[in-house]
């Protein structure tokens, strides 16, 4: 792996631990998804883990991050748990919201976790006022919003690039480019499909990385969130990456070629990872399988707490809708 | 008592509401230095800065996400929208993140942002600056829809909107901008949560809101010449409805007129009539009648424009036949 960074042992195993946790997790979804106990559009995070693992390993607890409908990854990695996660997912009233949200709206406030967003650039604008409320009220803390390359069409990403490099926010955009919006290859949708070369328009910093390797994509964050920390922000963040799956969880996938998937497969960032760090002796195959089944057990655990949720009572259907009090801002 | 304009009451709200709490700013197009699109925030950047009254780009979309975002975040904005018809490009953030942030995170998070616009027609300013929207945005749950129509509630509703943990909205008709109103200043405080009767009388309930309450209350005096005595409602909250105020009105009139500047199919005045139907038929002597804006997209010309738009004229013909069906 190239590294710039220098990471210890236990980095690189956190790393290795948070991919695999949501490869796995999802996994389990998968199986779910089949036994029709999850519903709906389901969106795999499948090979673009190394993204939102590399970038959270830079945050701190205060920070906030917000993403779009593939957000089981960022939610895990932001330290949303995973029972509550799972139970979501089944649409469950001890889901994180309460059996509303679903897979594509994923919230946590504790953890600041905003969501989770099914409208493509809908995030954008939300991370540019979190941002400037916390450029008042929490000095230091940084905001992060993931996004597809799809997204980079939306007229919402050159308000809120503009908005954020206006204001200086200390606001990470980080753009997933995982080549394909459903199907829609970038050069389709995008003249300049260099993605971080938009942001210089709007005087924002930008750079790009390889979006399978954790490693750089966490020293690219590192470095971007210590400029945002001194109040030198926005950054942009273009990471190059790929799904291996479909869209959602069917399509015909018509729009690219097997063997193009096979070779970004060879690319994957866990098993790369994990060989780095075999022949690298940074980990031993004894603490590979003790992951592994700490994994295991964690998401039997989820699987079992959710299967065990209670359906939300129909008497509190319109429960939230209107709120009686601001509660993001009572004592955790 | 003291003689103002509307805006001169919304401005004053608008300072209050930052000389009482450091989290709350103002932002929108034109807020700052211009002062405001309608001259409603002249003289606040002066006196609180750019932080609190901050002057944004053509963005409306992102302004009003951005506002939901530093609600969510722990401030209290007051998004200024230049018009209603240009809200349409923020609906996204309106509807899909403002409305349904709350609920669809099953209470962990509640949106306490007020957006402020311009509504409504009678200054010539044609298609793209004179409609009235508000219904439709009254459709919406996890929304408050408030529509000052008097100096009292142009002077208090911010105050209580931003008390609120919710998104409200709040309609200003560009008429009003310019009416004068006595501000009764014993009165420091309005609820949005009921509609009120503006007038009393025993013949004919006439429900508005609005630029539509002064032209009721214009008709309700001529109706009285007559002989005829109308109950005027003002609405002040379309969304939630209280459907409770109105009914009450038509228990003692058994008739009702609904005038609502936004168009008739699929309105405001629609839903009213629903309600009339479902929970007050029995009391009803005769059918509920609306006066409505023309369907159309609001013309440029006056005679046109004024065709277009309900008028005292227009209100007391129906009022009448209301009352003294022909034959
Ligand atoms: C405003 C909007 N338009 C269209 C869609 C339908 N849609 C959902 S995902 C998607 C593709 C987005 O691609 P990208 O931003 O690259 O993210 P990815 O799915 O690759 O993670 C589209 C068109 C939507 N959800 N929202």
């Amino acid at each position: 792996m190239s590294d710039k960074l220098h990471l210890d042992r236990a980095s690189l195993h956190q790393l290795y631990r948070q991919m695999l946790r949501i490869r796995n997790f999802e996994a389990r979804c998968v199986e779910l998804y089949q036994a029709q106990q999850i519903r709906g559009f389901l969106h795999l995070y499948d090979g673009q883990e190394a993204v939102a693992v590399g970038v959270t390993s830079a945050l701190r607890d205060g920070d906030a991050v917000l993403a779009t409908y593939r957000e089981h990854g960022h939610a895990l990695a932001k330290g949303v748990p995973m029972d509550t996660l799972m139970a979501e997912m089944l649409g469950k009233q001890q889901g994180c919201c309460r059996g509303r949200g679903g897979s594509m709206h994923i919230f946590d406030q504790p953890r600041r976790f905003y969501g989770g967003n099914a409208i493509v650039g809908g995030g954008l604008p939300l991370a540019v006022g979190i941002a400037m409320a916390d450029q008042q009220l929490r000095p230091g803390a940084v905001t992060v919003c993931f996004f597809g390359e799809g997204a980079v069409a939306e007229g919402a990403f050159h308000e809120s690039l503009n908005l954020a490099a206006l204001w200086r926010l200390p606001l990470l955009f980080v753009c997933e480019n995982n080549l394909y919006a459903m199907g829609v290859p970038l050069a389709e949708s995008d003249a300049q499909p260099e993605v971080y070369r938009k942001a210089e328009a709007y005087r924002v910093t930008a750079a790009q990385v390889d979006g399978m390797d954790p490693v750089q994509v966490a020293a690219a964050a590192s470095l971007a969130i210590a400029e945002l920390r001194a109040g030198h922000g926005p950054w942009l963040l273009e990471c190059r990456t790929y799904r291996y799956r479909a869209h959602s969880m069917f399509d015909t996938q018509a729009y690219r070629s097997k063997d193009e998937v096979e070779q970004w497969r060879q690319q994957d960032p866990i098993a790369r990872l994990q060989q780095w760090l075999l022949a690298n002796q940074q980990i031993s195959p004894e603490e590979v399988g003790r992951i592994d089944a700490d994994i295991r057990a964690e998401i039997d655990a989820a699987v079992a707490f959710a299967e065990a949720g209670t359906p939300e009572p129909l008497a509190e259907l319109t429960r939230f809708v209107l709120m009686d009090s601001v509660v993001q801002e009572q004592a955790p | 008592m003291s003689r103002i304009t509307y805006r001169e009451a919304c401005r004053q709200a608008i300072r209050a509401a930052l000389l009482a709490d450091p989290r709350c700013f103002v932002m929108g197009e034109d807020v700052g230095r211009y002062g405001g699109c309608y001259a409603v925030t002249k003289g606040l950047l002066e006196e609180f800065g750019p932080q609190r009254i901050r002057d944004t780009p053509l963005a409306e979309n992102g302004i009003a996400g951005a506002g939901v975002g530093a609600a969510l975040a722990g401030l209290r904005p007051i998004v200024e929208i230049m018009t209603c018809n240009f809200s349409l490009l923020a609906l996204d953030q309106i509807m899909n993140n403002a409305a349904s942030l709350s609920h669809m995170s099953g209470g962990q998070f509640a949106v306490p942002l007020v957006i402020r616009m311009a509504t409504g027609g009678g200054r010539q300013l044609a298609a793209q600056h004179s409609h009235s929207l508000e219904g439709w945005y009254a459709h919406i749950p996890g929304l408050k829809v408030l529509v000052p129509a008097t100096v009292e509630d142009a002077r208090h509703m911010l105050a209580a909107a931003l008390a609120d943990p919710n998104p409200v909205l709040i309609f200003e008709h560009i008429v009003l901008y310019n009416a004068e109103g006595e501000l009764d200043d014993t009165v420091t405080a309005v609820d949005i949560a009921h509609a009120k009767v503006r007038r009393s009388g025993s013949d004919i309930s006439l429900v508005s809101y609005g630029n539509s309450l002064p032209k009721c209350l214009a008709a309700a005096e001529q109706l009285a010449g007559e002989g005829i005595q109308a109950d005027v409602i003002d609405l002040r909250v379309l969304r939630p409805l209280d459907g409770a105020t109105i009914i009450e009105s038509v228990r003692r009139t058994h008739r009702c007129l609904i005038v609502d500047e936004g168009w008739r199919s699929g309105s405001i005045s629609a839903e009213i009539a629903a309600r009339l139907a479902d929970e007050a038929l029995y009391e009803l002597d005769a059918p509920v009648r609306r006066v409505c804006s023309a369907e159309v997209p609001v013309p440029y010309a006056a005679q046109m424009e004024a065709a277009a738009l309900p008028q005292v004229a227009d209100i007391v013909a129906a009022a009448r036949a209301l009352l003294r069906p022909a034959g």
